[in-house]
């Protein structure tokens, strides 16, 4: 497959006044594909949401470039849209209107029956129907973040960027939402970089796993491929050697090579 | 029946008696301080202490002798229209003002060291310097209400567009809005409820104001009225004046407050 999304040697330095600046991430280089689901997991501080950033052009590098389709990330833009942690849906809007706001500012040329039927189409891929006319106030913390999914895609990103998406939520709610994100991915196919910090989450949806060194300098440390079919089954993974060895490679990783001990 | 109810109908009550109960104190103690009963009989009409029949003040607030001499609703009405005058002069100067401050941290720096200096002078320090240059009474009230209002519009609009979340505005970014959609979609909805605390703030202030430009001013409005009763020695219309500007105040920060929580996206279970 060809070149879809690269970053080639890419730092990011915060200056500190009267201090040497602190690199957060340096001398990053990642190919990838398109359709494929990337996950990048570390500790805190590791610099990955400063990555995702960085993709989504709402932090310039310092150093190196990014590109998509071979075209220079210069700035934020629909076509790498972000499903952001704590949901930033607008609250004065309804779910439905969240989401057209979007559509209607990407798509202008849509007729609104067109654009009704986009809204309406995005909201039954989250089977959010009955909560349409709820403000996000009115919802629960997983509703919310199915909205922020469903208004991410309908802008039909090239890439969906996600940071810690389910990172607030308890640990059943976020396997309901990782549930709906494969059964999503199954006819959307996008190219997905998600941000996580949860080791069977980044088995389950990736397609390869990248695990970042702890800062400051983080950089990539390992890349591990996640070779098993999908749809995948959480429950009859549990036993795959597979995903045992996947599991063992980011957990060694993480908590022998590289633990963090001040935490 | 509603136990809290009761409490909140005799609780007051009880208030008021307490209150009549000292206003007579006094006025038996001060000469010619009028009784609460002077003050009805002066308000509603009826027969005075001297045995003569009064027509109250209350009775007929709608008379007109001539220009210098109306009714008590026509003094109202025309301190109203000084406040909403200059209220309304600086909302149109304040808020788009406001935005500027609170959206660029240039103008912030511009604009903070003036808006910290003014904002605690009393605008009736402003008052004989604004009387010299319009050397007329209307105009000197209104901008003199303006100076009034303004600072707390300025501040509460600059503070509604400070608290817009980062993340909004990373929605917007992602989605490429124009300025002026950033402001329309993001700023405004956000900084509405904001305005609507300033607005109410600088009504209540331009109330309280009012009354004593209008006793420097002079000619009409409620606070002359009051000036003018004094000088004519019929204290009791300035206790009824008093407790009139009192519930007009009132009055006016329920309306404001209905009107701002009915723009308050957080009041409608939204949060």
């Amino acid at each position: 497959m060809s070149e879809f999304l690269s970053l080639k040697n890419v730092e990011k330095r915060f200056p500190i006044s009267g201090k040497d600046d602190y690199v957060a991430v340096t001398d990053v280089n990642l190919e990838i594909k398109k359709n494929e689901i990337i996950s990048i997991i570390g500790h805190s501080g590791c610099g990955k949401s400063t990555l995702l950033n960085m993709i989504a052009g709402l932090d310039m590098q310092s150093e190196g470039s990014i590109e998509l389709n071979g075209k220079k990330i210069r700035g934020p833009g629909p076509e790498r849209a972000v499903v952001f942690q704590n949901h930033s849906l607008l609250p004065w809007l309804t779910s439905y209107q969240n989401i057209e706001m979007a559509v209607k500012k990407v798509m202008p040329e849509l007729s609104s029956i067109e654009l009704r039927a986009r809204v309406e189409k995005y909201i039954s891929m989250v089977n959010l129907e009955h909560a349409k006319d709820k403000a996000p106030g009115e919802l629960s913390g997983g509703m919310k973040q199915r909205v922020g999914i469903a208004r991410a895609l309908s802008i039909n990103p090239e890439v969906l960027l996600m940071d810690e998406p389910f990172g607030a939520l308890d640990s059943l709610t976020r396997a309901n939402l990782q549930e709906h994100l494969m059964r999503i991915q199954e006819s959307v196919k996008n190219t997905v970089i998600i941000i996580t910090h949860d080791i069977d989450e980044a088995v389950l949806l990736s397609d390869r796993v990248i695990m970042m060194t702890n800062g400051p300098d983080a950089t990539i440390g390992e890349i591990l491929e996640v070779n098993l079919e999908r749809p995948r089954k959480r429950v009859e993974l549990q036993h795959d050697p597979e995903y045992i060895r996947c599991r063992e490679a980011i957990l060694s990783f993480l908590y022998e090579k590289f633990a963090k001990e001040d935490e | 029946m509603n136990i809290d109810l009761v409490k909140r109908i005799v609780l007051p009550l009880l208030v008021l008696i307490v209150i009549i109960q000292v206003w007579s104190g006094i006025a038996h103690t001060v000469e010619d301080f009028p009784t609460p009963s002077d003050t009805y009989v002066a308000a509603f009409g009826g027969i005075n202490e001297f045995d003569d029949e009064v027509v109250g003040v209350l009775s007929d607030p709608f008379y007109i002798e001539n220009v210098d001499d109306k009714g008590i609703f026509w003094q109202i009405m025309e301190s109203l229209k000084r406040v909403f005058g200059g209220f309304a002069l600086a909302l149109i100067i304040g808020v788009p003002l406001g935005l500027l401050i609170g959206m660029s941290k240039n103008a912030q720096y511009a604009f903070d060291p003036f808006i910290q200096i003014f904002k605690p002078v009393s605008p009736l320090a402003w008052l004989p310097l604004l009387l010299f240059i319009f050397q007329d009474i209307n105009l000197t009230a209104i901008s003199t209400i303006f100076i009034t209002s303004i600072w707390p519009i300025i501040i509460n609009t600059a503070l509604g567009v400070k608290s817009v979340s980062e993340d909004y505005m990373n929605v917007a970014k992602v989605l490429q809005f124009t300025p002026m959609e950033k402001v329309v979609q993001i700023i405004l909805p956000v900084a509405i409820p904001f305005i609507f605390t300033g607005m109410r703030l600088s009504l209540a202030i331009a109330w309280l104001v009012i009354v004593a430009a209008e006793m420097l001013t002079g000619g009409i409005g409620i606070g002359f009225w009051i000036w003018d009763e004094y000088n004519n020695l019929a204290y009791h219309n300035i206790i009824i004046g008093i407790i009139i500007v009192g519930l007009v105040g009132f009055l006016l920060d329920t309306i404001m407050g209905l009107i701002a929580n009915y723009f308050d996206y957080t009041k409608k279970g939204r949060a």
